[in-house]
């Protein structure tokens, strides 16, 4: 019998354990159906605040030489308002709504917002390490954590995601803040803060300075979290952070994870990227003989 | 270190050249960059200001290549006013290219959307009988005239010119005189640049007649690389899936020819 590439992160159920990670394409419901058709199990919008923002100026994002991509687009997006109405109509493809926002009050506007959409979950980014007052700096304050994760579960019976980062804050602390008050899941992690300068102009190359840095030289860093979180909370999490195989994906799962997100590999090698690393995973079971993805979940733990 | 090119490498600007009271080429060296195929465009910083996505414009020295810049915006007129010896950071090439068709060939462009084209006639058979349209508001903003001229040199061809206000060439919109063209005459492809609405009206033309026509498109982009999303139409990324698109597969998307996307994302109608 073939296994099943279905898992559930906690109440949440998708048929393939790859999703689009936040902040990656994703402000057209299109796109959106196009990614799903290319084999993702679920995509997470842009990150979305109550008023539309336009980020930084460019540049915004480049590769790092001898790996890795920094950015700080600086969370442009078109509001959730108009969001929401663009993916009402929203019948096929499993959306998790990214959210940015400062205090509790943002939260629970954004999320009235959606009431008539069909959404999967809405993931809290509290992570973004280079945007002011929001993210990051929300994220390493696990007392606002609580008490957003608390107002928001008193309005709504979607699924929660606390996606959390590496800030100032130690991130089991966040994740703890998260879990006691209510969150269904933990995405971890975010990309790291960091920048380059350019030694020619002899100036930083970002618009904005500082960025996050993404790709394959965090995932040593994201699968250490994942460990560390499924070591010693019992929750459901989504590994996040320089995946680029299915070898990859597997050793996320492995460490803890119940599905994973993609984003820098889709600018590397673009949208067929979903289907191969399924594939991979597919190919990996059928060898091992897991039947399951939750077979496999946090094995390395074993030992 | 070999080039990264999603890193931008710093070039300096090597000469300048005016071409018209609003345009400006600036030129310096890149082997990579001055062999792109046409419609491949780069993403060039001006350190301090902005990057913006440009296509990349052919230099008739080897080695070399160019950017041909209109001031209009921010970002657009700090590089116009860059001078020689400055530093601009280059990423890319990035997006695909024409597809070349051989025979009688009509190339429509309007302002900077020359750039690519006459890279495309870099590319062409001698055997190809060549009709440029160039379009401007008025005779001051012709330009590319007589480089287009001199690429054909060896080919059966005509460049026409097509100003708004009737100062220089033929008077009109360079969509009329597409339109009069093809009462008489055939073509076996179409390639357009230039102004959304332009185009727009090139690919229906050409569609109705049933003539293959390809344009470049152009939006607001942050990444160049498919991952930001900022340069969606419809299901499409212009910077990873284009910026070169079949007419066929345009007319398709509600958004061509209608609306783009500011900079949070949210569509605006042209």
């Amino acid at each position: 019998m073939k296994p099943h590439l279905s898992t559930s992160i906690g109440p949440i159920q998708i048929e393939r354990p790859t999703m689009l990670a936040s902040g990656i394409l994703g402000i057209s419901l299109d796109v959106f159906n196009r990614i799903y058709k290319s084999g993702a199990g679920a995509v997470v919008t842009k990150s979305l605040s109550k008023e539309p923002w336009e980020g930084y100026s460019n540049p915004t994002i480049f590769s790092v030489k001898g790996g890795g991509w920094i950015n700080a687009i600086g969370l442009s997006n078109p509001g959730a308002t108009y969001f929401a109405k663009m993916i009402s109509q929203n019948k096929i493809v499993p959306i998790i709504v990214s959210l940015v926002g400062s205090i509790p009050d943002d939260f629970t506007f954004m999320i009235k917002q959606f009431e008539s959409c069909k959404v999967l979950a809405f993931e809290l980014n509290l992570s973004c390490p280079h945007v002011e007052k929001v993210g990051l700096e929300v994220g390493d304050d696990p007392e606002l954590v609580k008490k957003i994760i608390k107002k928001i579960k008193s309005v709504t019976k979607i699924p929660i995601i606390a996606k959390v980062g590496l800030g100032t804050t130690h991130y089991l602390d966040t994740v703890s803040a998260a879990k006691d008050s209510g969150a269904d899941a933990i995405t971890a992690i975010n990309t790291l803060r960091a920048m380059a300068i350019d030694v020619e102009t002899e100036r930083p190359i970002l618009s904005n300075k500082i960025g996050g840095l993404s790709g394959t030289p965090i995932k040593p860093i994201a699968v250490r979290c994942v460990y560390e979180i499924s070591s010693k909370y019992d929750i459901p999490i989504i590994g996040c952070g320089g995946i680029s195989s299915w070898e990859d994906a597997v050793e996320f799962i492995l460490a803890g994870a119940s599905a994973v997100q993609l984003g820098s590999v889709v600018g590397d090698n673009w949208l067929d990227v979903f289907g191969d690393i399924n594939n991979g995973i597919m190919k990996y079971m059928e060898k091992k003989g897991f039947s399951k993805i939750e077979e496999m979940i946090g094995r390395a733990k074993r030992f | 270190m070999q080039r990264d090119f999603n890193h931008p490498s710093i070039r300096q600007i090597e000469k300048i050249i005016d071409e018209t009271p609003t345009v400006r080429t600036l030129v310096f060296s890149d082997d990579l960059l001055s062999t792109v195929l046409p419609g491949q465009f780069a993403m060039v910083w001006i350190p301090g200001v902005n990057e913006l996505p440009m296509s990349v414009m052919i230099s008739q020295e080897k080695g070399k290549a160019a950017f041909t810049v209109r001031k209009h915006g921010m970002a657009s007129t700090a590089l116009y006013n860059l001078d020689a010896g400055k530093l601009i950071g280059v990423r890319g090439p990035y997006g695909n290219h024409f597809d070349i068709k051989e025979g009688k060939l009509l190339l429509v462009g309007g302002g900077t959307g020359l750039v690519p084209l006459l890279r495309l006639l870099k590319f062409i058979k001698v055997t190809d009988n060549v009709t440029v349209l160039i379009g401007a508001k008025t005779k001051d903003e012709v330009f590319f005239e007589n480089l287009a001229n001199e690429l054909l040199e060896k080919n059966n061809h005509k460049v026409i010119v097509v100003t708004e206000d009737g100062t220089y060439g033929k008077n009109g919109l360079v969509t009329e005189i597409m339109e009069e063209l093809l009462q008489s005459t055939t073509f076996n492809a179409v390639y357009t640049c230039g102004p959304e609405l332009m185009m727009y009206k090139v690919v229906q033309l050409a569609t109705s007649k049933g003539i293959f026509v390809q344009a470049s498109l152009e939006r607001m982009m942050k990444c160049g690389i498919g991952i930001c999303g900022s340069c969606c139409v419809g299901e499409d990324l212009v910077c990873r899936d284009g910026t070169i698109f079949d007419g066929k597969h345009l007319l398709a998307n509600s958004e061509f020819g209608h609306s783009h996307r500011n900079k949070a994302g949210i569509i605006e109608n042209y």
